[in-house]
């Protein structure tokens, strides 16, 4: 077989989740753009370790690798992805805005910004806003019964 | 080019001599090519499908059809081993944690308009000028390159007795460092997606803002709080 077979269908795969990582817009679906190339990745290490044939057995075993660091890392990427909606409401990544500078140049939908809002007021904790009002009520009915 | 071909021609016709003499042309291909090409075909068309759907559980299931093609090249280039791997962990465990990651995320079902961000036409610049520099880079390169499948399936390196002999005898030390690797994922997976509960919250909100009360009067405090209001 031709080398250039798995190697051109390694760089097709590859670009294919390239553009899936810089045109999706859901998180999860960034994700899996991100299996994709490292499948071609992994498509790649197989063809050149059939080719060369090395005595360390090299592609292969960096293959069996790649495999568990991808599962690895989908798993601590889904556990960042659900703990991302719990707290805003969405995992949409283009929505999550709020390290950019003020006036930057691109200036952002007004709806997404106010959206992020919306959503991030309801996420701080309620505990935490009724727990500070009891603590302030105490001592002033405190006060009120002297 | 020529450099490149002549670079790798010789490392081509080190395993097998007489390689050199009767090249095998892209014009004759042989059944294991056109296995390769039309499973090919299908993988990238599943992964294409896979990036441009606007159906999020449809991309998790074509996805399915993309890491199943690829395992099946893998067996098309006699890395058993790894092809069986490969669907154990991508098709059976990967697939399932992006469905319910969608479904905990609550993905809508059917078409949603805004799955694709503002900036696709960049995406698809970037991506296409990429392929083509690839494309003609490993082409360039790897044209005259032959891989005798024969041989490697006659020495036995795709099975998992020659993996496993290699990845214990050779690649131990990094076996072990993956081990630990996977430990802390799973250990830091459970810990950013564990609700704390309410108890824990209190405790942590007291030693972070220590208040004149003690920590159980506040606690014990707390439920009373509104009748005293009421009065």
């Amino acid at each position: 077989m031709h080398l250039a077979y798995p190697a051109v269908l390694a760089v097709l795969l590859f670009c294919v989740g390239l553009y899936g990582v810089l045109a999706r817009r859901n998180a999860i679906l960034v994700l899996m753009a991100v299996e994709l190339m490292l499948n071609a990745v992994n498509l790649n290490l197989v063809a050149f370790d059939v080719w060369l044939r090395d005595t360390l057995h090299a592609g292969q075993a960096l293959t069996l690798f790649t495999i568990a660091i991808a599962a690895a890392e989908i798993g601590i990427g889904l556990a960042i992805v659900l703990l991302v909606y719990r707290n805003r409401g969405s995992s949409d990544i283009d929505r999550l805005r709020d390290l950019r500078e003020s006036g930057g140049p691109s200036g952002g939908e007004p709806s997404g910004g106010s959206r992020d809002e919306k959503s991030v007021a309801p996420a701080t904790d309620n505990d935490a806003e009724n727990g500070s009002d009891q603590r302030v009520q105490g001592p002033a009915a405190g006060r009120r019964h002297a | 080019m020529i450099t490149l071909s002549a670079l790798s021609a010789p490392t081509a016709s080190l395993p097998t001599a007489p390689l050199a003499a009767g090249h095998p042309g892209f014009l004759s291909p042989t059944g294991v090519e056109i296995v390769f090409l039309l499973v090919g075909l299908v993988t990238l068309g599943a992964a294409l499908i896979t990036v441009v759907t606007r159906q999020l559980v449809h991309a998790a299931l074509w996805l399915v059809v993309a890491l199943g093609g690829v395992a099946v090249e893998y067996l098309l280039l006699t890395a058993e081993f790894i092809a069986w791997v490969q669907v154990l962990i991508y098709v059976g465990s990967v697939v399932v944690l992006i469905l319910f990651g969608l479904m905990l995320t609550k993905a809508p079902i059917g078409r949603s308009p805004d799955a694709d961000s503002g900036n696709r036409w960049i995406a698809l610049t970037v991506s296409l000028a990429a392929a083509a520099t690839l494309v003609t880079v490993v082409v360039d390169a790897f044209r005259a390159t032959w891989i005798d499948l024969d041989a490697v399936a006659g020495a036995g390196r795709g099975s998992s007795e020659v993996t496993g002999a290699a990845l214990f005898r050779h690649w131990v030390l990094p076996f072990e460092a993956l081990s630990v690797l996977l430990l802390a994922a799973l250990v830091g997976a459970i810990v950013l997606s564990r609700r704390e509960n309410a108890s824990e919250r209190a405790t942590r909100r007291t030693t972070e803002q220590p208040s004149p009360q003690s920590p159980q009067s506040a606690q014990q405090s707390g439920p009373k709080a509104p009748r005293a209001g009421e009065r």
